[in-house]
């Protein structure tokens, strides 16, 4: 008997590892989203529930690490493991050549897209088609302690790097500040972010109108040859190196820093007293430019996608939609600015976001650099980091760690 | 024992679950794996599903790239192993001591080892910190730092923090091991050495060091496997950075997968990790039987 119980045990266990659980009766997204940057957790589930309060669709929101979402995307997307998923802007080339999200060319064209701005919709694009709804507008900008500034006695925010390199050496030579400048420079995508930023204002480019690696050109040279000089005269902190955004905003936060270069929400998170020993002292301005270019940034539109293995898309682009809805967007601008053009003159998305905020937004926004949206931009990403980190840290010199990149991008580029 | 007919038949439906989890978890991914090696996975190449023979390994082995990892990944097992070797046997010696308080020193030596790796590195790196990490407080405080520094900004100290963060989580497990050891050595033996004339150091060479070469041996064997296959604490510390410094060979398989969806260098990458680990334990298992039969 005993035998028997046990025999019909085992077999029920082999057969429960085989089933799949497919009972449900009402449709349940699944969804991955962002812990940090744009709009919070707080804010997301808020717009989950209204979402399914009005359609009855359940959503289950998943939160993870910015270096999180990739991995989980791709070991899950083929599966359906999320039905929506936050991608960056730089990965739906990648993500559209190896099949694991839809094509939703007919639905973001039905939308009107004069509305909304170039940047967030560069963020979905593929080779001319949309592999997303565009969602998070975000843009890097420049912050300046004005305060820091004015003891030196300097009144005006530098318009230009050359501007900004002589306000940086008036703070350091006067002990106001050590180290005047902090970046992100560790060895992550965000490095990549901040040259793109001063390599487009360097009037350079990673590449060239037909996605043609152009890594080595005299201005992208230029740029990191500017980046690396202000660290070996100490006008940028060393330990920008080991730096990611957040760090960079602590540094700013705690008054070590004049001129620092982040996303959106460093706005908030300076001026608010419980985090920041600055608050009201600092500045969001566009990020300062040249002879070549008045101004660049890097675009970091991240858009929602739905995996080519889910088993609601249509589903799944409701609740997409209703996320990016103008409604939703004004409703939670404090953290993120709408992709939705319109919006920017509804005076309580102005009184919410900052009026500052907007302000600058609106000429930076004209100023927009995509990283290459190449399949191989991820690969070409992980070595440009540690070549890029070799340049800052004197181990090479510009010219030599760009044209081995430039060898690198054509040989990935050849795949 | 030869079983019955109908013996038989229940031990294999109770074993059928088993068998079909190993199978389902560790068989088939190992040949998978194997296969990705030998045929180009790699859903951005024009060469996807395409058979590739034993090119993967043959580029693998001729990158310069993949020395360099290996030095790397070799530099951290060696320095670390060795650390906790032997700062693990001298805690155990001095925790085998009779002083007041031992026991409370015996249990709360256990607390890193208790830690999470995603703790411990979290901790190491906010620790680190070149801005407001208190280690720089410390040094500073101490003058022998003038200034803050970069520990994890610089490639010629970031490694060694990865060591040093390991080594303070790991040591427990070695003093563990030792002061098992050392507790079967009959205490009569360091007596009659005494009368016989030894002093502290001949009684540990002479006695305690032969008495805990086994011990040893086995902490050696375990924790270089399991160094060679770090990755958590790289990943939660620099991400193989600055400029490459702590990019090891594990880190690399998982930029390979994951970052560059290259499955089949991955896979070879990871198979030739397997190799080197198992050619390490051949050569450990050698070297303890000759210690055994010695």
């Amino acid at each position: 008997m005993k035998k028997s119980i046990l025999m019909i045990c085992s077999g029920l266990l082999a057969a429960a590892m085989c089933a799949a659980p497919v009972m449900a009766e009402d449709v349940t997204l699944t969804a991955l989203f962002m812990k940090q940057a744009g709009y919070s957790e707080d804010d997301v589930n808020a717009m989950t529930a209204a979402f399914t309060e009005s359609t009855g669709i359940k959503v289950e929101p998943t939160f993870v690490a910015y270096e999180e979402l990739s991995p989980k995307i791709l070991t899950s997307a083929a599966t359906g493991g999320y039905d929506v998923i936050l991608g960056d802007c730089i990965w739906p080339a990648q993500f559209a050549k190896a099949g694991l999200v839809l094509d939703v060319t007919d639905r973001v064209e039905a939308l009107d897209l004069d509305d909304i701005y170039q940047g967030a919709l560069d963020a979905t694009k593929y080779e001319g088609r949309y592999y997303g709804m565009p969602w998070l507008n975000d843009v890097k900008y420049m912050f300046v302690n004005t305060e820091l500034l004015a003891q030196a006695g300097i009144e005006e925010v530098p318009a230009t790097w050359d501007e900004l390199v002589a306000d940086a050496q008036a703070v350091k030579e006067q002990g106001i500040c050590e180290y005047p400048i902090v970046g992100c420079y560790a060895q992550a995508e965000c490095l990549i972010c901040d040259y793109t930023c001063i390599a487009g204002s360097f009037g350079g480019a990673f590449v060239d109108e037909n996605n043609q690696p152009t890594l080595n050109s005299p201005e992208n040279v230029a740029a990191l040859d500017f980046m690396a000089q202000n660290l070996a005269n100490g006008l940028c902190n060393p330990k920008s190196l080991e730096m990611i955004e957040d760090d960079v905003l602590s540094t700013f936060a705690a008054g070590n820093a004049v001129f620092a270069i982040n996303w959106t929400y460093q706005y908030a998170a300076m001026n608010d007293e419980s985090q920041s020993s600055v608050a009201g002292q600092g500045v969001i301005t566009p990020i300062p430019g040249t002879d070549q270019a008045a101004s660049a940034t890097v675009n970091g539109g991240m858009p929602l996608m739905i995996t080519a293995g889910s088993q609601h898309p249509d589903e799944a682009w409701e609740y997409m939609l209703f996320l990016a809805s103008k409604e939703m967007q004004a409703k939670y601008c404090a953290n993120a600015l709408p992709i939705w053009k319109s919006l920017y003159t509804d005076e309580d998305v102005i009184a919410t976001a900052g009026e500052e905020v907007v302000a600058a937004s609106q000429v930076q926004f004209d100023y927009i650099v995509n990283r290459p949206m190449v399949p191989y931009y991820n690969e070409l990403s992980v070595s440009m980091q540690s070549e890029i980190q070799k340049v800052l840290l004197g181990e090479k010199t510009a010219q030599e760690a760009l044209d081995g990149l430039q060898a690198t991008a054509e040989e990935l580029a050849g795949k | 024992m030869r079983l019955r007919k109908g013996e038989e038949r229940y031990a294999a439906g109770l074993l059928t679950p088993a068998m079909l989890i190993v199978f389902g978890v560790i068989i088939i991914p190992i040949i998978t794996t194997f296969i990705y090696t030998l045929v180009n996975i790699d859903p951005l190449s024009s060469h996807q599903g395409e058979f590739a023979g034993l090119s993967f390994y043959i580029r693998t082995l001729r990158s310069s790239e993949f020395w360099a990892d290996l030095g790397r990944t070799l530099h951290f097992t060696i320095a670390s192993t060795a650390l906790e070797t032997i700062l693990g046997l001298l805690i155990a010696v001095l925790l085998n001591q009779k002083f007041p308080g031992v026991a409370i020193l015996r249990s709360i030596i256990i607390i890193p080892w208790a830690i999470p790796t995603v703790v411990n590195g979290s901790l190491w790196k906010l620790m680190l910190n070149g801005e407001y990490g208190v280690i720089n407080a410390v040094l500073e405080k101490l003058h022998l730092i003038s200034s803050y520094q970069s520990w994890l900004g610089n490639p010629k100290t970031a490694m060694w923090c990865i060591i040093l963060a390991d080594t303070w989580k790991m040591t427990p497990l070695a003093v563990i091991f030792f002061l098992a050891a050392l507790q079967g050595i009959d205490q009569s033996i360091y007596e009659a050495a005494r009368v016989d004339g030894a002093g502290a150091l001949k009684s540990f060479f002479s006695i305690t060091f032969p008495a805990v070469r086994p011990t040893m041996m086995v902490i050696i064997v375990m924790r270089t496997v399991e160094k060679f296959k770090a990755f958590d604490i790289f990943y939660l510390m620099t991400r193989g950075g600055p400029a490459n410094s702590t990019k090891t060979l594990m880190y690399d398989t998982y930029l390979q997968a994951f970052t560059n969806l290259n499955f089949s260098e991955a896979a070879t990458l990871a198979y030739l990790i397997a190799l080197a680990v198992a050619l390490l334990t051949l050569v450990y298992i050698r070297l303890m039987r000759r210690e055994e039969n010695a």
